[in-house]
């Protein structure tokens, strides 16, 4: 196989040696840079231009503006929050950061599921057992070909048509399914569970560094030694006996249905559950078909090079074949992550409150829609640049290396 | 990242710069000279038609029949106007918006009025460059609940799910009730119509709150299912639903503020659809005022003398565009009534 997942055209590790620049026109370098002057001049001109004419309408049509809305006290309801909100008292700054905090909530969760879903979907329709891979396939196809508001909406209904609080689906005394969302169980957080954490996040460490020194004496020496009993003991074994020292505290709040609806408990509403839903059922689909075609851009000969040296199929998807593909595969899969994100504000359709929702009733209500719009694409765009450079950064690291 | 990837970033910046900035960019025609006065109306009269921005989701307000004709108080509204600055009320045509983008679309000129059951609020006025021209129906927010549930007045509804639409005066309005009863609600924030009246009789909330007024009518429109549903007694606020037009443009402002006062004008002196041009021969100095047969009215506004007999001709009197439209949903009168009859519509003399 060539080695390709470097272009060197964008390496840059090649320059023609310094000179002067004459001016003159028949110097690439004068003319480039009067070009580059030119369509700088260009552009600011037309921003200064739609700057300019924005103000001067907004003045003639007397609409206030200015960002000072942030700060007043915001008096709109927010169904459901990471963060306290108590609409009396906080600010139209607060409830769109809660709107951006829910946008990461399902943005976040929404990837990491697309992923996971996506990648099984894209290694099923390759699976040489016929059900699986027609499955699979039809699978792709429908939820590629209907519009994501549609799967959205349908989802909402379908949620909506679980029975009422008082009649809810249980499993036992603890999880109630209903029209109001899936209620569980909420562990009373104590300082014990954070101590435990802080002690599974060590282990974490601990883990990746045991691994490191197992693969240096692995090349070393040719011997792998075991890591998994250390994994085991710094994973599960340390956070549990932290726990238990710390006093084992056990206590779980459970949902009791008392009036309206539920108390206690932690809630998952229909309406971030049918969000989520969608978004990771559709993402999948693509995902899945970018993961199918990473794994057959790697050539038969590596799946038969592997099979010659007596590997079995499993070990040689996940050693020589999953590696490679995944080159081909992360450019694309940045996209979807980005569609999954952007597509995350068709919340609106179905009452989840995102920054979108939140933005645009704090426009209604405060009349800044300049400002609201600004609100919204500074968020969209700051998500969507740290995505863009977190899956740049990962790409350069896993890119083919000469050695 | 190649260099590539970042211009990318920056043209990116630079297409939402220029999306954002459009909005500015929708100025409508300076007021001529030779014309009307009002820049509006003589872009309404070049185009033939006035637009109107309604809601076109709520039955008695503004909702299409089977013909798919519009019907309704805020429908019946624009009509009127269409009739007062157009001679026309067919000229009026309809522009569906939602509680979210109304306020835009009259800003950028999209429509040239607003009859979308909006709440005359003092914020309203005072920041987004409109103004409000009348009240076509004063209103209250109140909480349509299921029967089933037992709940007998607001007070009972701490802990409740309440289904409310994002950007309303509405929701405002139940914070500050919960807030003053030191109690505490779930919203429940869906911006679409039939969406968020789904979500309330499918059970995802307990409560459905907006204007009274838009409650009792979607409760008729369930039809035999109505008995199903109770409108509670509770009115936790003031919902004056008002008509906007855009500021910097008095004229217009003028014609639509006394298109109502002649229709409660006509109410008060009994001129109706069929009767008014009965009235044509009257001696009343009043009535032949309000129909252009003396006095300069209609030349003062900038209208044809007859613009009130075109809006009588085309849509009645007060009284009779309630009739048509609210009586049917079974909603009284009472303060909507003109303040002969004890209500809070008063027009001032047409001189």
């Amino acid at each position: 196989m060539p080695v390709t997942s470097a272009d060197p055209r964008t390496m840059g590790a090649r320059h023609a040696p310094k000179r002067r620049m004459r001016l003159a026109w028949s110097d690439p370098l004068f003319r480039s840079l009067v070009w580059q002057v030119v369509i700088l001049g260009i552009v600011s001109a037309i921003g200064w231009y739609l700057v300019s004419n924005t103000n001067k309408n907004l003045a003639a049509r007397h609409i206030a503006t200015g960002f000072g809305f942030l700060d007043r006290v915001a008096g709109i309801p927010i169904g459901e929050s990471l963060i306290s909100y108590e609409p009396a008292s906080d600010t139209y700054g607060r409830a769109l950061w809660i709107g951006v905090l829910n946008t990461l909530k399902v943005a976040g969760i929404g990837i990491v599921l697309a992923t996971i879903l996506g990648t099984l979907i894209g290694i099923g329709r390759l699976s040489s057992n016929w059900l699986m891979a027609q499955l699979t396939g039809f699978y792709v196809e429908v939820i590629r070909d209907i519009p994501l508001l549609l799967q959205l909406l349908f989802w909402y209904t379908a949620l909506q048509g679980l029975p009422a609080p008082k009649l809810s689906w249980r499993i036992g005394d603890a999880v109630f399914l209903s029209n109001r969302g899936i209620k569980v169980p909420y562990v009373v957080w104590e300082n014990a569970h954070t101590w435990a954490l802080v002690a599974f996040l060590i282990g974490v460490v601990g883990t990746f560094l045991w691994n490191r020194r197992a693969r240096a004496k692995q090349e070393a020496t040719g011997v792998r030694p075991a890591v998994w009993p250390a994994a085991l003991g710094l994973l599960l074994a340390l956070p549990l006996a932290v726990w238990a020292v710390l006093g084992a505290p056990t206590d779980v709040e459970l949902p009791v249905l008392r009036g309206f609806n539920f108390q206690g408990g932690g809630t998952v509403s229909p309406e971030y559950f049918a969000l989520l839903l969608g978004l990771v059922l559709y993402t999948a689909g693509y995902i899945a078909e970018i993961v199918r075609s990473g794994i057959q851009a790697v050539a038969l000969g590596q799946w038969e090079a592997a099979g010659a040296l007596g590997l079995r199929r499993g070990a040689i998807l996940r050693h020589i074949v999953l590696p490679q593909a995944l080159r081909v595969v992360i450019p694309p899969m940045t996209s979807q992550y980005l569609n999954l994100t952007k597509n995350s504000s068709l919340a609106v359709a179905i009452g989840y409150q995102d920054v979108v929702s939140i933005a645009n009733t704090t426009l209604n209500q405060t009349g800044q829609a300049v400002e609201g719009i600004a609100v919204i694409m500074a968020v969209f765009l700051t998500i969507s640049l740290s995505i863009s450079l977190f899956m740049n950064w990962y790409n350069a690291r896993i890119a083919l290396v000469g050695r | 990242m190649t260099g590539f990837g970042r211009w990318n970033t920056r043209s990116t910046v630079l297409a939402g710069l220029v999306a954002g900035c459009v909005l500015g960019g929708l100025a409508p025609a300076p007021a001529h000279a030779d014309g009307s006065g009002s820049a509006t109306l003589d872009a309404a009269i070049k185009r033939g038609q006035m637009l109107c921005g309604i809601s076109g989701q709520v039955p008695g307000f503004s909702l299409a029949d089977s013909q798919g004709v519009m019907r309704g108080l805020d429908a019946d509204t624009c009509r009127a106007v269409a009739a007062a600055a157009l001679g026309d009320a067919a000229k009026a045509k309809f522009v569906v918006t939602t509680t979210q983008n109304r306020f835009t679309a009259l800003q950028s000129g999209e429509v040239d009025m607003l009859s979308r059951s909006t709440t005359w609020t003092l914020s309203r006025e005072g920041n987004l460059g409109l103004m409000f021209a009348w009240v076509n129906y004063y209103d209250g927010t109140g909480f349509l609940v299921k029967k089933s549930a037992g709940v007998k007045a607001a007070k009972d509804m701490d802990g409740a799910t309440i289904c409310v639409q994002p950007g309303t005066s509405t929701e405002l309005a139940i914070n500050d009730f919960y807030r003053v009863h030191k109690m505490k609600f779930t919203p429940i924030l869906i911006q679409d119509t039939p969406e968020i009246q789904a979500a309330f009789l499918s059970g995802r909330c307990d409560a459905y709150s907006t204007d009274a007024s838009a409650l009792a009518t979607f409760r008729f429109s369930q039809g035999a299912k109505a008995d199903d549903l109770v409108l509670l007694p509770d009115i936790i606020s003031k919902e004056p639903l008002g008509v906007m037009v855009r500021k910097g443009d008095d004229k217009w402002f003028d014609i639509v503020r006394w298109t109502f006062a002649a229709m409660i004008v006509a109410e008060e002196k009994g001129i109706t659809q069929a009767n008014v041009d009965t009235f044509m021969t009257s001696t009343d100095p009043d009535i032949r005022r309000l129909l252009g047969l003396e006095g300069e009215m209609g030349k003062a506004l900038g209208v044809d003398p007859k613009f009130a007999y075109h809006v009588i001709k085309a849509v009645g009197n007060l009284g009779e565009m309630w009739d048509r439209n609210i009586t049917p949903m079974g909603v009284p009168r009472g303060i909507n009534n003109i303040w002969t009859k004890g209500g809070l519509q008063y027009a001032p003399p047409m001189r």
